[in-house]
């Protein structure tokens, strides 16, 4: 059984801010995107690093035109990532699976917002 | 009942090593790394933010003041190519250690230097600089000359003197001026905290030159080791076809030290220089079994080829020494033991962080490996290289802290 604990208010938590908290011996990342909220362990699989504390950005792409030649790159901001501050390690913010090999992912925790706080289910 | 007993908001705490760290130093207290030495034998600094003082050092006044005025940073007084290593601003310590906080006192890189080492567990650091290395490409040989006496001077007289042994470093070589780098080995060879010397490896001469006889001679009887720490440079002819980082990184940081590795050898190096001690630094690894294989099948059928050499390319090899990073363990495993086993790293392997780069291997990536057993660990961690370099036992302060306080609750029971 999962129990809910209180983060914060919800409008502590901004579009696009991320909130760590420590509970027991975890400390977990809650991050705002496109209104929800999402929660991560702060722990990176790739060296440990506090990928929760990294930077968003929007998937690179290669832009090739119908006769297979590069034309530009451009970013997809329908798909951002979480970016591990250590080495770069990418990972789509909704389901926090590394954006090469869903393997390697991050630890997720439920979020619920009611009542105008943020909750974690641990 | 479960409850928050901290919470943080990243945005406004602004940059601190220790607390961008601090993962790495619960990894420390999980694995006991207080309990034994952990010897990083490259890593860097930032010399960019104390080039005002590097540039006093500059003997020639004309330099002096072309480089004060244009700066080390890119666009800077030796500058060749651009390069976004940073990721733009995907790794954040790049754009933020600019604005962290330090005590006046010691130097501002004797302390950001000891943060990141006390949270990663390593007690001695063998520090090199970042931008400075690439003055090697710069085509004006008197600029890469005076820049490296300054850097070296400066960092001696303000880092390595003043410090309690936990830094050394393996200074700069201008490889361009075989002559300028005899001068620094006599000039610099006893300095406090100097361990060896370096060499960076895009560089456009072959280490065979006879030119560099003499050197390697004085390293051999200083029993300095002679390292080629790998870099690349977007201004090689090849590497100028590609066009992303990775791939100019990926290729230049193994390709220079192919090269140089394959001359040495070629040209009977090892058997002229026995005792002088070869240090090939962040190419990670897996560049020496390929390597080996395509040497000692050629060498085989052309042994004329290098008359000098008495055994096969890679037994000479494996007598070399190499830094672990950037170790290339993504997801073979087998080819890591076997590489492991062919380069001979229980006794060659030297651990290396290359903090705070955008690839540095925190010592876990080493003490994690299920194949090798403690002794091992602690040997490419910290034990080799004080053998190699002949280091004293040091353990940083907050290990001996730590252990002090086990010991206390070991007594009270
Ligand atoms: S620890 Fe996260 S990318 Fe390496």
């Amino acid at each position: 059984m999962s129990e809910q604990v209180l983060v914060c208010r919800s409008d502590e938590l901004k579009e696009g801010a991320v909130r760590l908290c420590t509970i027991g011996e975890v400390e977990i990342g809650v991050l705002r995107h496109k209104g929800s909220c999402v929660a991560y362990r702060n722990v990176c699989p790739h060296q440990g690093g506090p990928v929760c504390e990294g930077v968003r950005m929007p998937q690179v792409e290669d832009v090739i035109d119908e006769n297979g030649l590069f034309v530009c790159q451009r970013f997809n901001e329908d798909d951002v990532h979480i970016v591990c501050p250590w080495h770069g390690y990418e990972f789509h913010i909704d389901s926090g699976e590394h954006v090469i090999d869903p393997k390697v992912k991050l630890k997720k925790y439920d979020v619920v917002e009611r009542e105008g706080q943020i909750y974690v289910a641990i | 009942m479960l409850k928050v007993t901290s919470n943080r908001d990243v945005a406004n705490e602004g940059f601190n090593s220790s607390v961008h760290l601090k993962n790495a130093a619960a990894q420390g207290e999980s694995r006991n790394y207080d309990d034994f030495m952990i010897v990083d034998v490259d890593a860097h600094h930032y010399e960019t933010e104390a080039f005002s003082e590097i540039a006093e050092y500059i003997d020639d006044p004309v330099l002096r003041r072309e480089a004060k005025f244009q700066g080390m940073a890119r666009g800077g007084i030796a500058s060749m190519d651009g390069s976004y290593q940073e990721m733009t601003g995907r790794i954040t310590r790049y754009p933020e250690r600019r604005g962290e906080k330090v005590p006046p006192q010691p130097h501002r890189d004797i302390t950001l230097m000891y943060r990141w080492m006390d949270a990663l567990r390593v007690d001695v650091a063998c520090m090199f600089p970042t931008p400075m290395l690439n003055i090697v490409t710069c085509p004006r040989i008197e600029v890469e000359v005076a820049l490296a006496r300054a850097y070296n001077r400066w960092l001696c007289d303000n880092i390595l003197e003043s410090e309690n042994g936990r830094l050394k470093s393996m200074l700069y070589l201008p490889f361009n001026d075989p002559a300028a780098c005899i001068d620094i080995v006599e000039k610099f060879g006893s300095r406090k905290g100097v361990i060896g010397f370096m060499v960076v490896a895009t560089h456009y001469r072959s280490v065979h030159d006879n030119a560099y006889m003499k050197l390697y001679a004085m390293l051999q009887e200083r029993n300095l080791p002679l390292a080629f720490h790998a870099a690349y440079t977007w201004s090689d002819k090849q590497l100028s076809l590609t066009n992303r980082f990775m791939a100019v990184h990926a290729l230049g940081f193994t390709w220079h030290n192919m090269l140089h590795m394959t001359n040495w050898l070629v040209n009977g190096m090892p058997e002229r220089f026995p005792k002088l001690k070869i240090i090939w630094i962040e190419s990670g690894l897996a560049w020496v079994p390929f390597l080996m294989q395509r040497l000692d099948n050629e060498f085989m059928m052309r042994s004329s080829d290098a008359p000098l050499l008495k055994r096969i390319p890679s037994d000479y090899m494996r007598e070399m020494y190499y830094t672990s990073q950037p170790m290339e363990m993504v997801n073979n495993p087998k080819a890591l033991e076997v590489t492991f086993e062919m380069i001979n790293a229980k006794t060659q392997l030297l651990y290396s962080s290359d903090y705070p780069h955008w690839d540095m291997d925190l010592p876990s990536t080493i003490y994690d490996l299920p194949f090798l057993d403690e002794q091992a660990k602690r040997d490419i961690l910290g034990g080799n290289a004080q053998r190699l370099f002949n280091l004293e036992t040091t353990l940083a302060p907050g290990k001996h802290e730590r252990r002090a306080q086990r010991g206390v609750k070991a007594a009270a029971g």
